[in-house]
């Protein structure tokens, strides 16, 4: 039994098919990117594992576990964190407080102890001691108690990063970390992962256009076009795939690759 | 005198609420002040003081809803209306106690809270403030017309309340039971803010699928929020109950509910200072009014019928002028002045 698997899910809106029986298997440890043209229908698998939309069919496993009728937040809690294309941050609070939030459900506190003695903010400070952690981890010490909205684009997908850390996930899902970054922000970045990946040993998911970046990384590509699944395997044989080939490029492009190369 | 100092601080104590001394020997001289106001002041000003005390609890109340969780409200005072008709009717018929009738007239608005809450999942921005709007009306109907249960215009009459067999028959003694409620109200508050229930509030209101995504639910935090708030809306009701002796349907109509809401806006949404400084202005403000409203229509007589409209007027300027220049309410202008005192005589 695998660490997540995806069997055969399908996801319709109205007449459109945005997912059409895709299946994915990523072990416990692993580093798999998901690629695909614009409209492929990769945030849409991610927001099927973390439970924003329901497949209309197949299932998806989660350590065993069936999430067809987990809430969002449920599954945030069974260990899988992720961040979002469009940064989704809390922008009228601080690095510290949005990181805070990332903790929620791991507080043992309840409603009660929170208004009879939240003064005295003891567990408050161990789960400040992780966050801090993470601040150390990702580089973001100067950055503390900044507002939101007030830093720059790049550090502001670093703190939803980060957020997504504090979590403790067992299984971390990444829609597109480097888009809208420059070189260094992107080698930043891509470091990052590795680090998580490697020092932390959390599962990633991660889905991403700068193809350089995904070669590098990943060990294992899956390519969506148009909602269905047209390649799986490593860097190196998902390159070589004809029907990759087309879908990026178009038939003509491929015709002519194919004759460059026999000429 | 630092500009900025750079400090270690352990992280407890950097979470702590008063984190100088001279915060907190401030707030000594204030709970001192508090302590003692009845003794100098003349039974006016302590009705007055009381007033102000019931209404830091409910805009407390309103602000958890509307100034942190998002839910904008316009039936904050069907919920005190309904607190003080459960303290009045339960008071008047049955002889509870007030220590028995203000949980219970909590309870009896938190439960309408809940109900009201349950659209709210559903519901955002202007619809949910339509659907306050139906519930407040459908509650001042209710009280006017359930004329068994309320006496309609009548009203009913309240017994002087009693602390454990102490009379409470005076503004004097009765100020101290509000008093003491209103602090328990923003230490409350304040706890549940500086906490993970109230960040999950406060995350609701800025990002709901954020929100979600980092494992809050939200469904739990949205009708906790309305909850809560109608809770302390209906304990505020209950204590105006017991205050004015006499409650009619008038005392909770949909000029209240605007009131609460000008409280916080021009307190400042989302904080605890905000809601007692705006509550505290908005209870000051009429009596500012006939402070100089007097020697005016006695200067000029012909003044006197206009009288009520200029107070009106007065009061819609100055929510105006707060959206305008200061959306973060007198809690604003209280920081500014704060962070002004700290870097003299640099500029920041």
């Amino acid at each position: 039994m695998g660490f997540l698997e995806i069997r055969e899910i399908s996801l319709h809106f109205k007449g459109i098919v945005a997912l059409d029986r895709v299946s994915l298997n990523v072990e416990e440890g692993e580093l798999v990117a998901v690629i695909g043209p614009n409209g492929a229908g990769k945030t849409c698998l991610l927001n099927c594992i973390s439970g924003f939309y329901r497949p209309d069919g197949g299932n998806i496993l989660f350590a065993g576990r069936d999430l067809a009728h987990w809430r969002p937040d449920q599954i945030a809690k069974l260990g899988i964190s992720r961040t979002f294309q469009n940064v989704e941050l809390f922008a009228r609070m601080n690095v510290i407080d949005n990181m805070m939030l990332g903790r929620h459900h791991h507080f043992r506190h309840g409603f009660w102890h929170n208004a009879l003695f939240g003064y005295r903010a003891t567990e408050e400070a161990v789960h400040r001691r992780k966050v801090e952690e993470i601040i150390d981890f990702l580089e973001m010490e100067r950055w503390r108690k900044h507002l939101v909205s007030s830093l720059p684009y790049g550090v502001q997908k670093r703190v939803e990063l980060g957020r997504a850390l504090v979590q403790e996930p067992r299984l971390l899902l990444l829609d597109e970390p480097m888009a809208g970054m420059n070189q260094e922000e992107t080698e930043d970045i891509a470091r990052f992962i590795l680090d998580i990946h490697e020092e932390l040993g959390t599962t990633i998911v991660m889905i991403e256009h700068d193809m350089d970046v995904v070669m590098d990384i990943s060990k294992r590509i899956c390519v969506l076009d148009f909602g269905r699944k047209i390649a799986e395997g490593t860097p190196g044989e998902v390159q070589k795939n004809l029907d990759v080939q087309k879908a990026y490029l178009g038939d003509d492009a491929t015709t002519l690759l194919k004759k460059e190369g026999a000429g | 005198m630092a500009v900025t100092r750079f400090t270690t601080r352990s992280y407890p104590q950097d979470l702590r609420i008063f984190p100088s001394p001279a915060a907190r020997i401030s707030l000594v001289l204030l709970g001192a002040l508090l302590l003692t106001f009845p003794l100098f002041m003349g039974t006016y000003g302590v009705f007055v003081a009381c007033i102000c005390g019931v209404s830091i609890i409910s805009a407390l109340g309103l602000n958890l809803l509307t100034g942190c969780t998002g839910l904008m409200s316009m039936g904050h005072a069907a919920f005190m209306g309904i607190g003080a008709y459960t303290a009045a009717i339960l008071a008047a018929r049955t002889g509870l106690p007030l220590i028995a009738t203000l949980p219970l007239a909590g309870l009896a608005a938190a439960l309408a809270g809940l109900i009201v809450g349950v659209p709210a999942l559903r519901l955002k921005g202007l619809y949910l403030i339509v659907t306050t709007l139906a519930f407040q009306f459908i509650v001042e109907h209710v009280i006017y017309h359930w004329e068994s249960l309320t006496q309609s215009d009548k009203g009913i009459a309240l017994p002087s309340p009693d602390l454990f067999g102490f009379p409470l028959n005076s503004y004097q003694s009765y100020y101290y039971v509000i008093l003491a409620l209103a602090v328990a109200a923003a230490v409350f508050t304040k706890n549940l803010l500086m906490s993970r229930t109230g960040r999950a509030f406060v995350a609701i209101r800025d990002r709901d699928i954020a929100a979600e995504i980092i494992g809050i639910h939200m469904a739990k935090y949205k009708i906790m929020s309305f909850a809560i708030s109608s809770f302390m809306a209906g304990v505020a009701g209950a204590l105006y109950a017991y205050l004015l002796h006499l409650i009619s349907p008038d005392h909770f109509t949909f000029n209240q509910s605007i009131l609460y809401i000008a409280m916080i806006i021009v307190g400042g949404m989302g904080t605890v200072l905000g809601s007692i400084l705006g509550a505290v202005f908005m209870v000051l403000l009429p009596e500012a009014i006939n402070a100089v409203s007097g020697p005016l229509v006695s200067a000029y007589p012909d003044l006197a019928p206009r009288i009520g409209g200029l107070s009106v007027m007065v009061y819609g300027l100055i929510i105006i002028f707060f959206l305008l220049f200061e959306p973060l309410g007198l809690f604003g202008i209280w920081i500014r002045i704060k962070r002004y005192w700290k870097t003299w005589p640099y500029t920041y």
